[in-house]
């Protein structure tokens, strides 16, 4: 499936997919990875690793240096699949250097299964 | 994107590496939400303040900033995780006061004004009607938006940061007159009374719309707070970085409503919200000012409570300019014979309160939305008057 790059890179891993939106400030621990929020449908899990699926983010515009403190505690999501990605994660995402690609149909994309994300400089292609 | 010399230069690092960093992001950002040039912005509002919040990894990114880069344009704080002078009183320990004073320490480095709010338009950055800004603090991009009818997207704290070093932000988005209009109109059929009922509204409203923007009617009256807690409200339960109003916001009258979805909103989804807000029973700790109290609030409050001690403690978060003149007209001292504290320079969502309580009682959706997460607070959502009996 065509995708938009936000982040440039090649990953491949588990899926872990949420089709609530994701505030990662207060919502996902920086030196853990697991999220946090009451209530949320990934509460208790953890990102480390995973390519994270979600259809935007929400909430605080901290989230990006949640992103970024993710991946410098090493708990970090190996790459994230949006149906849109808005400015705080892509800016998250930039920092962090995290592959990340967007405008992909996130309903098709089953929890569990092994996701692969191929971006390149504009253009991203996902494979699952 | 369409870049100017002095934008190509700052990119090729003629500026210092840190500028073209900087550049580097906004150029991105740019690139992919095809924004055809970058804009001017007027000032900047920048989150991610707390030690709490963007921990070492946070700190360590500033000071490397701090380094090199100065601000261009007039440029404001979000709180930090404590009061920046009285933190012992507030019980926060040396170990993170040490942390939080040199992540303000690199922010003052680069030339940016401690105001630490996360209401910079009460406390001396107010931007005018159309005025382009980078804004990241989401309470403060709805507001600046919405109420003022300024044009911000909802920057990130480090794209926020970046405006501020550059001068300049990407043109698109909310920048964009097209992108303004509304999504859904939301038909309000219940007496708002309490700033707690304009906190619920704009609470249901986020979790029903995400990041749309809502376009309401049936409000008949709101004043400043009660619009400041509506907007931060639903820019926490969703991404609403800016709505209309009917009747009451500046581009109400320009925006068309034709075949727009409804979503209607009366004493049921008030009593729902109300419900799923309040985790907790009795507060050890009462705490106003999410976002920031403005002087009308403390004024509020301080009626309320002369001459009296309500059974819970309270606390009043605000910033430095406002707990100054509430302690000059002899607020403060009404507010502490009744048992209350102002504390500056923070709140109670990025101060670490986990450590020294446990049901919290706010007036603030926000916050509702927040203590449980991320301060491990059971809450009590309630209006101000019933928090103070």
């Amino acid at each position: 499936m065509k995708a938009r790059t936000i982040y440039p890179g090649k990953v491949k891993g588990v899926a872990l997919v949420s089709h609530e939106p994701i505030g990662f400030y207060g919502g996902i621990d920086m030196k853990t990875g697991i999220v946090i929020e009451k209530g949320h449908p990934l509460e208790g899990k953890s990102v480390k690793g995973k390519i994270l699926v979600f259809p935007y983010g929400k909430g605080s515009t901290v989230g990006s240096y949640v992103i970024y403190g993710l991946k410098k505690n090493g708990v970090a999501p190996l790459g994230i699949i949006n149906k849109e990605t808005e400015t705080i994660v892509a800016t998250g995402v930039i920092l962090a250097a995290i592959p990340c690609v967007d405008g992909v149909d996130i309903e098709k994309i089953k929890d569990g299964s092994i996701v692969e994300i191929n971006a390149g400089e504009k253009e991203a292609e996902v494979i699952f | 994107m369409y870049l100017t010399k002095e934008q190509e230069v700052m990119l090729n690092g003629e500026y210092g590496s840190i500028v073209a960093r900087m550049m580097r992001l906004l150029v991105r950002l740019g690139d992919i939400y095809n924004a055809e040039k970058m804009i001017s912005v007027a000032s900047v509002q920048v989150a991610g303040v707390s030690y709490k919040s963007i921990g070492d990894p946070g700190l360590e990114f500033l000071q490397d900033i701090s380094k090199e880069a100065k601000v261009k344009v007039l440029t404001f704080l979000n709180p930090a995780g404590m009061d920046l002078e009285k933190w012992k009183e507030m019980g926060i320990d040396e170990s993170f006061a040490k942390k939080q004073l040199a992540i303000i320490e690199a922010f003052r480095k680069m030339g940016i004004i401690i105001s630490a709010t996360c209401t910079p338009y009460l406390a001396g950055n107010l931007p005018h009607y159309r005025q382009h800004i980078a804004w990241s603090e989401s309470s403060a991009v709805s507001f600046a938006n919405s109420v003022i009818g300024a044009r911000t997207n909802r920057e990130g704290g480090p794209s926020a940061l970046a405006a501020a070093i550059t001068g300049f932000t990407p043109y698109y988005g909310l920048h964009l007159d097209e992108n303004r209009q509304p999504d859904y109109v939301i038909e309000v059929k219940t007496e708002l009374k309490y700033n707690s009922d304009f906190a619920a509204l704009g609470y249901y409203i986020g979790k029903a719309i995400k990041n749309k923007i809502p376009y309401f009617r049936g409000i008949k009256e709101a004043d400043t707070d009660q619009l400041k807690a509506m907007g931060a409200a639903m820019a926490a339960s969703g991404a609403v970085a800016l709505y209309h109003v009917d009747g009451i916001t500046p581009e109400a009258d320009k925006v068309s409503i034709d075949g727009l979805e409804k979503i209607e909103f009366g004493k049921e989804e008030m009593k729902e919200t109300y419900e799923k807000l309040n985790t907790g029973e009795k507060p050890d700790i009462v705490i106003f000012g999410c976002p920031h109290a403005s002087l009308a609030e403390i004024i509020k409050i301080a009626k309320i409570v002369e001459g009296r001690k309500p059974k819970t403690p309270f606390w009043i978060v605000t910033s430095r300019a406002t707990k100054e003149i509430a302690r000059k007209i002899g607020l403060e001292e009404i507010i502490e014979k009744a048992g209350g504290k102002i504390y500056a320079d923070t709140c109670m969502v990025v101060s670490p309160i986990e450590n020294l309580f446990k049901t919290t009682g706010v007036n603030s959706a926000k916050a509702a939305h927040y203590l449980p997460g991320f301060c491990k607070q059971k809450v009590v959502f309630n209006n101000m008057e019933e928090l103070l009996k």
